[in-house]
C-alpha cells in the first residue's frame, strides 16, 4: 500500500464537524471573565489560562495525529510548520505563519493574524497585564510535550495590546528521549 | 516585517465592522474548551447545585451578549416584546446561530401556565459528556440554560431556567429539556397586553 501523506489543514477542517465561532468566542470570554472574578490577580489568570491550554494540548494531540496523518517530523522547523499550517487550521479554522527563526533552528515565532478568540474583545485598563489568549500557548506547549518536546512559549505581539498581529515565540528547550511508560513487574 | 500594512489598525473595538457570524471552528475545539470550563468550575465548588449555578452564570454572560449581537445584526436593532415572540426567537434564531439548527421542540408546560420547555435530543454541550454515577442529576446543559436566561433577562423577560435530562423510550441517551419558568410580572404584563 502506498504511504498516505499528511492531509492539508484545509481538507481536514472541511471534513470535521464545526460549530459557530461566535459560540466559541463568547464561551471563551465567559471563562476568562470567571477567572478574573475568582482569581482577582491578572497574573494568576494568565497562569490558569495556560494550565487550561496545557490540559487541552495533552489531549488534543491524539486527535491531531489521528486525523492529520502527519508522520514524525524530521526537525523542529517542520514541527513548527505543521503546527501553523495544519494544527491551527484544523481546530480553529485559521492559518498561521512561521517566521523569525534563530540561527540554530530551535526558536521561532508563530504569527496569527486571524484569531477567533478575540472577536468582540477589548482589554479594559484594569487588565492590561492579561495575556488574553494565553490558553493557546498552553495548548501548543501541552501538545508538543506529548510528542517529546519541552518548549517555552511566550507572547511577543498581541493585537489586544495594540500590535498588528499575534506572535507566539516557541522555544525548543529539549527533546526528551522516548521511554516506555509501563513497567512489566509493577 | 511581516504583516505591516496588511492589517488595518482599529483603536476601538466598536470601530470594527461587525462580523457576519459565518466563521466556524472545529467542534472539538469547542468541546475541549467547554470541558475545561466544567473542570475548572468543579474545583471551585463542593456540590452539584453550586456547580450548575456557576455554569449557568457563565452561560448567562454568553446569552446577554448573544441577544445584543443578534438584535443588532439580524433584527435591525429591534427585539421581541411578546412572550411567544421571544420564545420563538430563542428556539429558532438563537439556537440556529449558536448550535447550527433550530431546537427540536418548544412546548408549553401542561401543569403550569408560566412554564415552557425547549427540548433537544442531543444538546451540543452534552455530546461528549457522560455524567459519573456519583454526580446524580448534574447536567452540563446548565450552561445552555444560562444562555437562555441571559437572552430572556436581557430582553425583559426574567425567568428561572433549568436543564434536565428526560429519558426517551427506545433511546439510550436521554434528551435535554430546558425548562423556562417566567417571573410573575412577565405573565401579568402579557395578560395586560392581551
Amino acid at each position: 500500500m502506498p504511504p498516505v501523506g499528511p492531509r492539508s489543514g484545509d481538507a481536514i477542517f472541511a471534513n470535521v464537524e464545526r460549530v459557530n465561532a461566535e459560540l466559541f468566542t463568547l464561551t471563551y470570554g465567559a471563562i476568562v471573565r470567571q477567572l478574573l472574578t475568582d482569581l482577582e490577580e491578572v497574573e494568576e489568570v494568565n497562569k490558569q489560562l495556560d494550565q487550561m491550554g496545557y490540559n487541552i494540548g495533552i489531549r488534543l494531540i491524539d486527535e491531531f495525529l489521528a486525523k492529520s496523518n502527519v508522520s514524525r517530523c524530521v526537525d523542529f522547523k517542520e514541527t513548527a510548520e505543521v503546527i501553523a499550517k495544519i494544527g491551527f487550521k484544523m481546530f480553529l479554522g485559521v492559518t498561521a505563519s512561521v517566521t523569525n527563526w534563530d540561527a540554530d533552528g530551535t526558536c521561532c515565532s508563530i504569527v496569527l493574524e486571524d484569531n477567533p478568540l478575540v472577536d468582540f474583545v477589548e482589554l479594559p485598563d484594569t487588565c492590561q497585564g492579561l495575556y488574553y489568549c494565553n490558553i493557546l500557548s498552553g495548548v501548543v506547549r501541552g501538545a508538543l510535550e506529548m510528542v517529546s518536546m519541552k518548549t517555552e512559549i511566550s507572547w511577543i505581539r498581541d493585537m489586544l495590546r495594540g500590535d498588528d498581529a499575534f506572535e507566539l515565540q516557541v522555544k525548543l528547550l529539549k527533546q526528551v528521549p522516548e521511554e516506555y511508560p509501563y513497567k512489566d513487574d509493577e | 516585517m511581516i504583516g505591516v500594512g496588511k492589517i488595518k489598525q482599529y483603536s476601538n473595538v466598536l470601530d470594527k465592522p461587525l462580523s457576519k457570524g459565518k466563521q466556524e471552528v472545529s467542534l472539538s475545539a469547542f468541546a475541549f474548551l467547554f470541558s475545561e470550563l466544567v473542570q475548572y468550575n468543579q474545583t471551585q465548588v463542593d456540590n452539584i447545585a453550586e456547580l450548575e449555578r456557576r455554569l449557568e452564570d457563565a452561560g448567562y454572560a454568553v446569552g446577554a451578549r448573544v441577544l445584543e449581537l443578534l438584535c443588532h445584526r439580524d433584527k435591525g436593532n429591534r427585539r421581541e416584546t411578546r412572550l411567544l415572540g421571544i420564545l420563538s426567537f430563542v428556539h429558532s434564531t438563537v439556537w440556529k446561530v449558536l448550535f447550527g439548527k433550530v431546537a427540536d421542540s418548544l412546548e408549553k408546560g401542561t401543569e403550569h401556565e408560566d412554564e415552557y420547555m425547549i427540548s433537544e435530543k442531543e444538546l451540543l454541550v452534552n455530546r461528549f459528556i457522560s455524567i459519573p454515577k456519583d454526580m446524580g442529576t448534574f447536567n452540563c446543559g446548565a450552561f445552555v440554560a444560562g444562555i437562555v436566561r441571559g437572552v430572556l433577562d436581557g430582553a425583559g423577560f426574567p425567568a428561572v431556567v433549568t436543564a434536565h435530562f428526560v429519558p426517551v423510550e427506545g433511546q439510550q441517551r436521554p434528551r435535554t429539556t430546558i425548562l423556562i419558568k417566567f417571573a410573575e410580572e412577565v405573565l401579568r404584563r402579557e395578560a395586560r397586553l392581551g
